[in-house]
């Protein structure tokens, strides 16, 4: 099991480490002059090696990467243009909400693709079971974008009910957590559609193995069968997707907060796009793929959790 | 011949009638798509302009033609892109095996910390956001996805006796990956490659709905709903057509991908 998790944790280094060179590589060697697309064509050619000089391009690349990567170690991810203060002040400033909504997001996915996906299996090949898979079919065509703006026409247009967009800030939590009722709702749906289906073919193995038919003779109720012996013995794929699914819920809030424009990180990378700020572009790519590959490390690490097969093995 | 799945057809159904709206497109549409007409904005649905007009007055019918076209090319060349690059990574890898196998697997690895989205950010901050900006991006995605796919049917063809003969006939490693494991691999290929157009469409869909895909005034399903959500208030309809073409195609996809695999490999039918 310590071998498991020390072979686990260097991957993980590596892995992070690749993706860092992938990072800097796109956003530095690819053709094209960030001096010039910061300042534009019209831009004189004082102005344009001023600009070089104080973004320290004329430093060799690798100099340039290490000193970004041991930077970014310690939170240092450079000044932006735009907004010319510390990139790790506008993330700090935003960061909250992005994981408020990642959270509460993740949470609304597992109740609900959980409860579905074992119901569907308790009621396999009858009705609420093709419900359960029509739904989830549809859900998972549906794009969250459109399911957000359909959800603020209901909402927020027609019932009047939400705000259809914007946040206040925390100082009035109520209206606070009113905003975030819509955009937690569009990023939870179309992700439980898949988990749901997993969960259910998941459950239907476990209900067709031995344990489970001895548990029913032995007279238990449905009800414990089904939470107390078939989910817990159904998690390791559904924790499989789950990390898949974690990654995918992060990169969707870069676009739900643009649909309910909610002021976290992934508006603040739109915004630097459109202001050329590419050091701020860099770190954010950087934070969401290391989001990524952390949330795959922290599932294999569940593994041995969850999996009494992987712990006995030394 | 057996009963054809009921996904496959309604898949089928959904896909025809998508790639015929596209295809017609390019020869008819009932308006020009980009004509403007300011006196006729907001019209409702008529004769004439079946599903209404747009706020500049343009023919909402024409421009989901329109959408579709785009939809349906931009998928086409990036899982035809990311797929080629996918299919020959994943040969290579099975073929070659050893550290080329490890290599390609590393990279697979490594290119799931990149979803499309944050791929065609990196391409829109260095390059501006495009059209072709988010096909890169998406074929990207691809290739991994396609390599797993290549390399796992791929590795199951190598241990056949006929691969072996061919092996001992004298036959060299790019031969038999070209004559015996591509040919026999092409159903598991092309299932994948239909599914992951339905991907694509998606993924075309939100990159030019958030402004890093199709520019104006290009037609895009994705970017008629990012301008219809400005007048919700005004013409909430407007942000329904495209919506319901995207589920449409992206949902005919999937259904086609889900019953050709249960046509070309029965072993997979999982319980219904």
């Amino acid at each position: 099991m310590t071998y498991f998790i020390l072979r686990r944790t260097l991957g993980f280094i590596g892995t992070l480490f690749a993706v860092s060179i992938v990072v800097f590589a796109t956003m530095n060697i690819l053709p094209g002059d960030p001096a010039m697309s910061i300042l534009g064509l019209e831009a004189t050619e004082d102005a344009l090696a001023a600009l070089r000089e104080d973004l320290g391009l004329n430093a060799p690349v690798h100099i340039r990467y290490v000193e970004w990567i041991t930077g970014a170690f310690v939170g240092d991810f450079g000044t932006s243009h735009s907004f010319r203060v510390p990139v790790s002040e506008l993330i700090g400033e935003r960061l909250g909400m992005t994981i408020s909504l990642a959270v509460a997001g993740m949470l609304l996915t597992l109740v609900l693709a959980l409860s579905l996906g074992i119901f569907a299996a308790s009621k396999h090949r009858q009705i609420g079971d093709w419900g359960v898979m029509f739904l989830s079919q549809l859900g998972i065509a549906v794009p969250a974008f459109w399911l957000s703006i359909l959800l603020v026409l209901l909402f927020a247009v027609k019932l009047r009910w939400l705000p259809p967009g914007g946040f206040a800030g925390w100082d009035d939590p109520v209206a606070a957590m009113r905003s975030l009722i819509l955009p937690t709702v569009a990023l939870a749906l179309v992700q439980s559609s898949v988990l749901a289906r997993v969960t259910r073919s998941s459950a239907l193995e476990v209900m067709r193995q031995d344990f489970t038919r001895t548990a029913r003779a032995s007279g238990l109720s449905q009800r414990r069968i089904l939470w107390r012996h078939v989910l817990p013995n159904a998690l390791v794929p559904i924790v499989t997707i789950v990390g898949m699914q974690f990654a995918a819920l992060v990169t969707g809030t870069i676009v739900i907060e643009n649909v309910f424009y909610l002021p976290g990180l992934g508006r603040l990378i739109f915004q630097s796009i459109s202001n050329r700020d590419l050091p701020t572009v860099q770190a954010l790519v950087m934070l969401f793929a290391a989001i990524v590959v952390t949330a795959n490390f922290i599932v294999d690490l569940l593994y041995v959790v969850i999996d009494p097969r992987l712990k006995a093995r030394q | 011949m057996t009963r054809l799945p009921a996904n496959f057809l309604l898949g089928a159904v959904l896909v025809s009638l998508m790639v015929g709206l596209a295809a017609l497109s390019l020869v008819w549409t009932p308006h020009d798509p980009t004509a403007l007409d300011i006196r006729n904005k907001f019209a409702d649905p008529s004769m004439t302009n079946w599903l209404g007009t747009d706020k500049l007055g343009r023919d909402v019918v024409s421009q989901l033609m329109l959408g579709a076209r785009n939809s349906m090319t931009v998928a086409l060349v990036a899982v035809l892109m990311g797929g080629s690059i996918g299919v020959v990574l994943g040969l290579l890898a099975a073929g070659i095996g050893g550290w080329v196998e490890d290599l390609v697997m590393r990279l697979a690895d490594l290119s799931f910390a990149f979803p499309a989205l944050l791929f065609a950010i990196m391409l829109a901050a260095v390059f501006g956001p495009s059209l072709s900006n988010a096909v890169f991006a998406i074929a990207f995605i691809n290739i991994p996805i396609f390599a797993r796919v290549t390399r796992a049917s791929a590795n199951q063809i190598w241990t056949r006796d006929y691969v072996m003969a061919a092996r001992a006939a004298g036959m060299g490693t790019f031969a038999i990956s070209r004559d015996h494991i591509l040919p026999n691999i092409a159903a598991a290929i092309i299932v994948q490659a239909t599914i992951e157009f339905a991907v694509a469409i998606l993924a075309e869909a939100a990159l030019s709905y958030l402004g890093l895909g199709a520019q104006p005034p290009a037609a895009s399903w994705g970017r008629m709903l990012s301008e219809a959500q400005t007048l919700m208030y005004l013409a909430p309809e407007l942000a329904i057509y495209p919506g319901l073409c995207i589920v449409a195609a992206v949902l005919g996809f999937g259904l086609l991908g889900d019953g050709l695999r249960d046509i070309t490999d029965p072993r997979l039918v999982r319980e219904r």
